[in-house]
């Protein structure tokens, strides 16, 4: 079982991403399960968003607490809320910024991870350019497909305009396909 | 509005001979074909002025619609009188859910007909003054807010009559009832600014709202039929005097009722989408006094020293009442 | 059709596949999804003839469908938490009427304090009302059981309510297999009403009866939902067959036929328990699970078979009443009483606290190693601490200054 957990605030879209990388999974012919942590709704707010998948059917609904991969669509949180809580250092970690681990305070924090675990991925900038929007998370969804190879970047793209069809679904796209590429093909452990 | 207007000298007192009118214009009781659709053995009190409203508004609706409506009731006097288990006095489909739920249930019916098909089927909710302004009040106004398309009769006789005589949102100020008793300083009900539930339901520009009373069962009858013509959320407002809860005489319930209206306390108008069409004047103002005198409900007003300050409050209001829906006729001949 | 949607996405689609002629809809979280969903399915004109009612109240929404319902239109509504309570008058209006209306609870904590998220005290709160209760392990569950509940209801003449866990289920996107038109037309016939509302035939329902004949009639109620527990095996059997998959029923085994300790729970912790299930196995731990799916009627010789033989019963539920303790626990007393087993009764996850699988874990190791007094009411999961220093203050609302505690962390 592979477990993400995806950190940002309201308006930003956390819950869509864990969605639609569920639909990414399920489209591969995985098992999967997305649900929010149902806080306050406002806009803005912290939210959190869990996406599981495995190859056998998932029966647990709990929250995840040791997340395999960690997506953090909001920086500002890095260091008011406890998002990084139960990531081992064997884990992923993908952070919606321009600045680099140790510009966000974190440099320690992941000094006993995988390097190429890790990432940085300006997806914000990425979505006004091609989006119009400042809405992270298709561009981090085709980064974490990159990041993890865990799941493809087809199969993102396909979860995307499934969703939203037309001009908003093709945007999130090209998002997603800039970010993806951003981080280059690498051979994944 | 009645649609012809009666000349009263040619029988000499307020009886109106049915034998007059046109015999399209003859109410529907005399005929023998009539729904009779509450049917007697209900045990209902001697003079009850709902007993009498009901029969004659379903009736009417009866032959308004080639006798297809179905009545959702709310719990109260009508109710429990005329369904005394395992009797029914009901000659129509008719259902009592709740206390509260009247209006909604009549949705639910209206809705169920529309998905079925059957536009030939007409739905009455009925309910007292409790029932319909006080409990039922939220589910009335969300039935008129969404235009549902069911007559709504509230058979107001001024308190919960059927758990004893208690104070309703409807009950008129300084009226006793058992928990508004004249003790203390102020005798009988409060003077608030009541609920004008007429006027409430005229604020929602429904199609169709009027307001009459057992004394002109005429009336009553042609308001059904044009409330019948009509699709959407549609109010009747019926005073119904009652003789034991008012402390009336069984024989005056008619007599009160039309005293109500002729002291301009009980207004009797129609309006449609908001606005007043048509208002039935008064011919001769009656003073509030000899509409209150006979009601032992109004007993502590009057003797020694009795309360003449609050008697002229009462016509007061009256009087605001003639103003306001311009109730007094214009003078003729 | 097998895909990855949102609970309550499924549901929506679910009931509409059952041809309601009359929905009303009052908004509650977290049932929002699910008639938000029909709504667009009715105007669209997908799900028609139907009548969508946007009703002012939970009152008048299950108002509004005990008329529709009398009239003989298939009727749906869908609520949770202070909804159902404050229909609660109208829950046993249509259940004394005998109207086989279907409504989706979707399950969420009860007030004061105010809580959004799952637990089980909404329909708990409403185990007497005389509807039949059914609750859904999962979302494919949830899909298959309100099908099933359409044919209930209309077989038996009792309202059914279908719960599923709010947010955690109704908020989840998960795989789930959609039956198609044609499959759920041959399942659940046409409404053919006992009684009906029509002008060619009147009838007055609703009648005040008196203490001649209330008795008489309240027991039939109960004689009908007992009769029930027989309709609700067929009813899955055929299902099954129909669709190919297992759902509904009255009670569902998890390796528990040869287990010493066995775990009884409602709803979606149920997977939870499963896992922890399977992983104490792998240690060599004789333990199983039992959900029970119908919990009203209680399926009372079907718990007793199913827990006979036990040695320890764990009761894990998401409610409990005040004042006594476990209200599932009760009820499986109830069936075991003459049987040596010893019952725990342990209540976890109320107002959406999570029920993990190391939770679980803990909760029997202390079974197996007898540190829990089986008298007692256990609850999982809770900071005595808070509480205790709650009772030693003498002033002030309950909520409000717990939360100042929590927040200013142990001391």
């Amino acid at each position: 079982m592979f477990q993400v957990r995806i950190h940002g605030r309201g308006g930003q879209g956390v819950v869509t991403a864990a969605e639609l990388l569920s639909v990414a999974a399920f489209v591969e012919g995985k098992h999967a399960q997305a649900f929010p942590s149902f806080g306050s709704e406002r806009t803005g707010a912290p939210v959190v968003s869990f996406c599981r998948f495995a190859d056998e059917p998932i029966r647990s609904r709990e929250p995840i607490e040791q997340p395999d991969a960690l997506i953090v669509q909001d920086p500002t949180l890095l260091h008011q809320v406890d998002l990084l809580a139960g990531l081992g250092t064997g884990g992923y970690l993908l952070v919606n910024t321009t600045r680099s681990f140790e510009e966000l305070g974190l440099g320690e924090f992941v000094a006993g991870f995988r390097p190429e675990r890790l990432a940085t991925v300006p997806a914000t900038e990425i979505a006004r350019e091609l989006v119009g929007k400042p809405l992270p998370n298709a561009a981090l969804l085709g980064a974490f497909a990159a990041l993890t190879g865990r799941v493809t970047l087809a199969s993102v793209k396909g979860a995307i305009l499934e969703r939203f069809p037309g001009e908003t679904g093709l945007r999130n796209v090209a998002a997603a396909e800039r970010a993806h590429d951003a981080l280059g093909v690498s051979a994944h452990a | 509005m009645p649609r012809q207007k009666i000349k009263l000298y040619q029988v000499g007192s307020f009886a109106v001979g049915n034998r007059l009118l046109d015999p399209d214009d003859r109410t529907v009781q005399a005929r023998s074909e009539r729904s009779n659709t509450l049917t007697s053995g209900h045990r209902a009190c001697q003079g009850c002025g709902e007993a009498l409203g009901a029969r004659y508004v379903l009736d009417a609706a009866m032959r308004a619609t080639g006798d297809q409506v179905i009545v959702a009731n709310a719990t109260g006097c009508l109710e429990v009188f005329s369904t005394p288990y395992p009797e029914s006095s009901w000659q129509l489909p008719w259902i009592h859910s709740l206390f509260g739920n009247a209006p909604a249930v009549a949705t639910g019916i209206a809705a169920a007909l529309k998905a079925k098909g059957r536009t030939d089927v007409r739905v009455v909710g009925q309910g007292g003054d409790g029932g319909t302004l006080d409990i039922g009040f939220a589910c009335l106004s969300g039935m008129f807010e969404r235009n549902d398309d069911v007559l709504y009769v509230c058979y107001d006789n001024e308190a919960y009559m059927n758990t004893g005589v208690q104070r309703s949102s409807a009950t008129p100020p300084a009226a006793r009832t058992a928990n508004t008793k004249p003790v203390g300083f102020e005798p009988g009900n409060v003077f608030g600014q009541g609920k004008n539930a007429p006027l409430i339901a005229l604020a929602h520009e429904i199609p169709y709202v009027a307001t009459a009373t057992v004394a002109d069962l005429h009336d009553l009858e042609q308001k059904v039929e044009r409330a019948m013509e009509l699709h959407g959320a549609r109010y009747l407002h019926v005073l119904v005097p009652c003789p034991l809860g008012w402390g009336a005489a069984a024989c005056d319930t008619i007599r009160l009722a039309r005293l109500a209206v002729e002291t301009g306390l009980f207004p009797v108008f129609e309006a449609e989408h908001g606005e007043v069409t048509a208002v039935s004047t008064i011919r001769r103002q009656a003073p509030v006094e000899e509409y209150l005198r006979p009601q032992r409900r109004f007993a502590h007003l009057f003797g020694v020293p009795g309360r003449p300050d609050v008697v002229e409050r009462i016509q007061a209001g009256a009087d605001r009442n003639i103003r306001r829906f311009g109730l007094l006729a214009e003078e003729e001949e | 059709m097998r895909s990855q949607i949102e609970g309550s996405q499924a549901v929506a689609a679910a009931v509409a596949l059952c041809r309601p002629e009359v929905i009303s809809a009052y908004p509650i979280s977290p049932q929002t999804h699910i008639v938000e969903a029909l709504s667009d399915l009715v105007r669209r004109g997908e799900l028609e003839p139907c009548e969508y009612l946007m009703v002012e109240s939970e009152f008048g929404a299950m108002s509004a469908a005990i008329g529709a319902s009398a009239v003989g239109a298939r009727a749906y509504t869908a609520t949770a938490s202070q909804g159902i309570l404050y229909m609660a008058e109208a829950l046993y209006n249509a259940s004394g009427l005998g109207l086989p209306i279907v409504m989706t609870v979707a399950n969420r904590a009860i007030g004061s304090p105010i809580n959004i998220w799952n637990d089980h005290s909404d329909a708990m709160s409403q185990r007497d009302s005389g509807w039949i209760q059914l609750y859904a392990a999962s979302n494919q569950e949830a899909v298959d059981l309100h099908v099933q509940a359409f044919r209930l209801a209309e077989e038996v003449s009792l309202p059914v309510m279908v719960c599923m866990d709010g947010f955690v289920l109704t908020h989840a996107f998960e795989p789930v297999d959609l039956p198609t038109q044609e499959q759920v037309d041959a399942f659940l016939p046409r409404f053919e009403p006992r009684q009906v509302l029509d002008p060619a035939a009147p009838v007055t329902i609703g009648a005040m009866v008196g203490p001649e004949a209330f008795a008489e009639v309240k027991v039939l109620m109960h004689v009908k939902q007992m009769q029930a527990l027989d309709v609700i095996g067929e009813i899955s059997g055929e299902f099954a067959q129909a669709f190919g998959r297992g759902s509904g029923g009255l009670v569902r085994q998890y390796r528990s036929a040869d287990a010493e300790t066995i775990v009884v729970a409602l709803g979606s912790v149920l997977g939870t328990i499963q896992d922890a299930v399977d992983e104490l196995r792998d240690e060599g731990v004789s333990v199983g699970a039992v959900g029970i799916t119908c919990f009203r009627p209680w399926p009372l010789a079907e718990v007793r078979a199913a827990l006979g033989h036990a040695r320890r019963v764990v009761v894990l539920e998401k409610a409990f009443a005040v004042g006594l303790g476990g209200i599932v626990a009760q009820n499986v007393r109830l069936a075991l009483e003459g049987l040596p087993a010893r019952v725990h009764d342990v209540v976890g996850g109320l107002g959406g606290r999570p029920i993990t699988r190391a939770s679980v874990r803990r909760l029997l190791g202390d079974v197996l190693e007898d540190r829990l007094d089986p008298g007692a009411l256990t609850f999982l999961d809770l900071d005595w601490g808070l509480v205790q220093r709650e009772l030693e203050r003498p002033s002030g609302p309950h909520a409000e200054n717990i939360l100042r505690d929590l927040a200013a962390g142990p001391r």
